[in-house]
């Protein structure tokens, strides 16, 4: 029964090569993620499938038949018990190991990114800030014009904010919030990071395919928390400068510290 | 006795070397004052657990020796008085009411409290009475 | 009264029933001591909440079967899902198992006339109840019941954020509950620790009673916590004092930390108690002795030490914690729940597997739980956290965890210990009915969550557009909340069944092993006119099949078993009165 509604799962999350249901990443750090995540799911299904094949073994071999006899009264086999524990501290070990090496290439943030965004969240929307890669905060602000509504509209609506991105460059967010806690999430990087107050929390992003994709507050923030959504644009190293220097423009003219 | 005291001095132990092992691994990060919380809660458990757990030890080397850690006793060795068991009683109740009131002070303002208190020392004197003359609810 | 209970004797000596004295009707229950009357009222309160909070899911996954749904304002889901976690967490699965069953079985296990403090035991209970009631009294107020979540993160859950009388209660009733918490679990080790029966020694005590006190533990080591945690929460929403707010100096992230100092364990505090419960079903149902009875000890202990230092593996994102302690320590708790597995198929292995209810409900805790438990180990992987973290994935898993131990393994403990605690029987066929439902539900409710989860359905959130593309996963769930529900109901109508028609239940119904079943269903007060001798873990199947007792303990029954006992036993003195 379990197996067979995984074996539906895959089939439902994956079409082309086994995904188990997860995004492959569009981003560098989301597809080493990615990568992790095929390997311990695998490990995972193997160990699930023998203790689940152990069990329904001796569910259906060791049934009572009629007969009240009273089985053998083993109670202990100290050899084996050592077995089994010190095999799941070997598999414990060899995946500590590949977390460790792919959380180090996730979390580190190169010392020199292409561009700065400060994403700052608030209740409930965001702001995106472009510090045009010299750590100057003159850039480009994006906000949201959204008041939360009843419902929720398509995160890549014109209602929500949205985020570009320049492909192949690695961005640095520097994700801040002015309120409550919130959840920057987006799905098809494989990655989301609490936006707290008192904490700036810094990463980056290189993303290797051009695209919509959405996102949305993971993290509760109270009564409109299904409305926070925003979205990503991932466009080419010179659409990016040509919008950037677009919206300088407009917002130069517009006066300074205005929304798009 | 021993196997209580070592439980509990296992537990507090382990507390005590993951207190020390995650003050070590957090000491260069920029971080630290934001979970120095953990490492004092670890080692208010390692206190915590270390309180039964030397007591247990202590008196486990003077203690007669009990029936029940005694694998091969049987059930004439236990006999008698275990100890004092009350019956039924009020006072439970009442102490529960009261603490309700008292707690919900914290929402409706002080005036709750004065209930709260007024009936938890009526208990806690109904207790004593209870217990001393053994008496009936 | 104040009664002086006495060891009893040998379980072969006839005995007379004790008379009754004392107060009558509702006098009697709320003047009680009786460990065994406050886990009969426990049980009941709790599975009331239960009820009420499985309520709240279904109207929540209702919501969630269409995008825009309007079944109920985003404000009322807010409470739902806020309430529904509250309930289940404080108030049923915890309470459940340390007020409810071990409160009853516990000082049976363990040959005890009573709790050790039967007093505080009362006391505890009824803060429980006060609590639990002030909690769901929330909903009663002008701003409604608490809508910050069940870990009602800061500084969201500050005046500003959440003003009104409703998360204020939220805050007395886990007060309340804390405290009641903390007594029973002194209570349940004092009593373990020093009213246990002569030969009763610690490697003797059943597994459920290992894991209750090992909880006990936990309990005391999470709940204060909390405590301190919540009252300062309150100072910050009502005295000024800024301790998780940012404005005067505070630290928010603080708020995570106690939370979840207090909310690891107290998964844990959620989960052993139901693993001591399949312990206690497999063997039976097996007709063999629990396999590497140590091992599961060591294991038990090892859970509730670990269990201490993995707190912010739910914090993985907030990005200020240590990713590699707590990431190798939650890998680490995989290693003695891979030794419990083990040891649960051991016991079954070449028995004489029997699926009565209670075997069915244990045999389907393996089943569901070992897919929580993966995917929980999966989840103490910070980069696959990441990429899950508050999205349908973690909820899938939780309620595969807890879901699997509390209900499946909740049931189980229930379905088997009921004849024991109400003296009659609950009806095979409907049992089964139940198990069934269950089992299917579970698995149509949650596998669609974690695919969600991985198309970035955030949970929480009380709507959807349909562009996401979620709807169908989402309906599919929902059918199998609906048969989820349907599985409770059919428990519930058993319950009434056995109530209305009852079916006298045996002193010892499933051939147990433990020395619960060696008295009366219900037992008589004070629990035991006679015990049998205590040489191994399970005392009343080596005194009902002194020639299937295990080869290590046969030498040392030799001496005592039923066919040459040696001493006289001397008749105890019926319980005396001061």
């Amino acid at each position: 029964m379990p197996l067979l509604l995984l074996g539906g799962a895959v089939v439902l999350g994956g079409c082309q090569a086994p995904t188990f249901g997860a995004f492959r990443g569009a981003t560098t750090q989301g597809h080493d993620e990615f990568n992790l995540w095929v390997g311990m799911f695998i490990a995972g299904l193997v160990v699930a499938a023998i203790v689940w094949g152990l069990i329904f073994w001796t569910v259906i071999r060791h049934r009572r038949r009629g007969s009240s006899a009273i089985p053998h009264q083993f109670h202990e086999n100290v050899p084996l018990e050592i077995i089994y524990t010190a095999l799941p501290v070997v598999i414990v070990a060899g995946i500590f190991y590949f977390t460790v090496v792919t959380e180090n290439k996730i979390d580190a943030v190169s010392s020199n990114p292409a561009e700065i965004v400060n994403v700052q969240a608030h209740r409930w929307g965001w702001n995106f800030t472009y510090d045009s890669g010299k750590n100057l905060s003159q850039g480009v602000q994006i906000a949201t014009t959204a008041e939360p509504t009843l419902l929720a509209q398509p995160a890549t609506s014109k209602t929500y904010p949205q985020l570009v991105l320049p492909v192949g460059e690695t961005v640095r967010i520097v994700l801040t919030s002015v309120d409550v806690v919130h959840g920057f999430y987006i799905p098809e990087f494989n990655f989301s990071r609490y936006a707290q107050p008192g904490v700036v929390n810094k990463f980056d992003f290189t993303p290797t395919t051009t695209g919509v994709f959405s996102g949305q507050c993971t993290q509760y923030c109270g009564l409109y928390h299904a409305e926070m959504l925003f979205s990503v644009r991932v466009v080419s190293k010179s659409a990016f400068s040509h919008w950037l220097s677009a919206q300088q423009a407009s917002q130069a003219q517009s006066g300074s510290g205005a929304t798009s | 006795m021993k196997i209580e005291a070592r439980l509990m001095l296992f537990i507090s132990g382990f507390c005590a070397v993951a207190a020390a092992i995650f003050w070590g691994a957090g000491l260069n990060r920029a971080y630290r004052t934001m979970t120095s919380g953990g490492t004092i809660m670890l080692g208010a458990c390692c206190l915590l657990g270390l309180l039964p757990g030397g007591y247990y030890l202590w008196w486990s080397k003077r203690m007669t020796p009990r029936p029940e850690d005694n694998p091969e006793a049987t059930q004439a060795q236990g006999a008698g008085v275990i100890g004092v068991f009350p019956g039924n009683s009020i006072w439970p109740f009442v102490l529960g009411v009261s603490a309700l009131l008292i707690a919900l002070s914290l929402v409706f303002g002080f005036w709750t409290a004065i209930f709260g208190l007024t009936l938890a020392i009526s208990a806690v004197i109904g207790v004593i009475v209870e217990s001393r003359r053994g008496g009936v609810v | 009264m104040t009664l002086l209970a006495e060891r009893p004797g040998v379980l072969d000596e006839p005995h007379e029933p004790e008379p009754e004295h004392g107060p009558t009707g509702i006098l009697k229950w709320i003047t009680s001591t009786d460990h065994k009357v406050i886990g009969k009222s426990y049980l009941i309160t709790s599975l009331v909440f239960f009820c009420l909070a499985g309520v709240m899911a279904i109207l929540m996954r209702t919501q969630l079967a269409s995008p825009d749904s309007t079944v109920v304002s985003q404000h009322t889901y807010n409470e739902l899902f806020t309430m529904h976690g509250s309930l289940m967490l404080y108030l049923f699965a915890g309470p459940f198992a340390f007020g409810g069953l071990a409160n009853y079985i516990v000082p049976l296990q363990v040959g005890a006339p009573d709790m050790a403090f039967p007093r505080l035991n009362a006391l505890s209970y009824w803060l429980y109840l006060g609590g639990g009631i002030t909690m769901v009294a929330g909903f009663l107020t002008v701003g409604g019941a608490a809508d910050f979540g069940w870990v009602a993160y800061a500084p969201l859950s500050d005046a500003v954020n959440s003003p009104g009388a409703g998360p204020d209660m939220w805050i007395v009733a886990l007060i309340l509950t804390g405290f009641s918490a903390i007594f029973t679990g002194v209570n349940i080790c004092v009593t373990v620790f020093y009213l246990r029966a002569p030969g009763m020694t610690m490697f003797r005590v059943p597994i459920f009673t290992w894991n209750m006190v090992v909880t006990g533990i936990l309990i005391l080591i999470a709940f204060p916590v909390l405590t301190a945690a919540l009252i300062m929460l309150w100072a910050d929403r009502h005295l000024g004092t800024h301790i998780y707010s940012v404005a005067g100096g505070g630290v928010p992230v603080l708020w995570q930390n106690l939370f979840w100092f207090f909310g690891h364990p107290e998964v844990y505090i959620l989960a052993l108690p139901y693993f001591g419960m399949v312990t206690e079903v497999l063997p039976v149902f097996s007709r063999k002795p629990v396999f590497g009875y140590r091992g599961m000890v060591f294991a038990t202990i090892s859970i509730g030490a670990l269990s201490t230092s993995v707190w912010a593996h739910h914090m993985f994102t907030t990005g200020v914690v240590l990713l590699p302690f707590f990431s190798l320590m939650s890998y680490l708790i995989a290693v003695p729940t891979g030794i419990k597995f083990f040891n649960w198929i051991g016991t079954m292995w070449r028995g004489s597997l029997k699926f009565d209810t209670p075997m069915l409900f244990a045999v389907g805790f393996l089943i569901v739980f070992l897919f929580g438990g993966v995917t929980g180990v999966f989840l103490a992987s910070p980069p696959i956290d990441f990429a899950t973290h508050d999205t349908y994935f973690v909820v899938a898993h939780f309620h595969e965890v807890l879901f699997g131990s509390a209900v499946f393994g909740g049931f189980a403990g229930l379905y088997y210990w009921y004849p024991k605690m109400f003296g009659r029987m609950l009806r095979e066929s409907l049992g089964k009915a139940s198990f069934w439902f269950m089992f299917v539900g579970f698995w149509v409710t949650f596998m669609p969550q974690y695919l969600l989860g991985l198309r970035g359905m955030p949970r929480r959130i009380a709507e959807y557009s349909a562009s996401t593309g979620w709807t169908s996963l989402n309906r599919i769930s929902t059918v199998g909340a609906y048969l989820l529900f349907t599985a409770v109901a059919i428990m519930v109508v058993n319950f009434y069944v056995s109530w209305r028609r009852p079916v006298q239940a045996p002193g010892n119904p499933w051939d147990g092993h433990t020395l619960e079943w060696a008295t009366s269903s219900p037992p008589p007060h004070h629990n035991f006119f006679r015990l049998p001798p205590i040489r191994s873990e399970r005392p009343l199947w080596d005194f009902n099949h002194p020639e299937h007792t295990t080869r290590k303990h046969a030498e040392a029954l030799a001496g005592t078993s039923r066919g040459a006992t040696p001493e006289p036993a001397p008749v105890p003195e019926e319980a005396g009165t001061t």
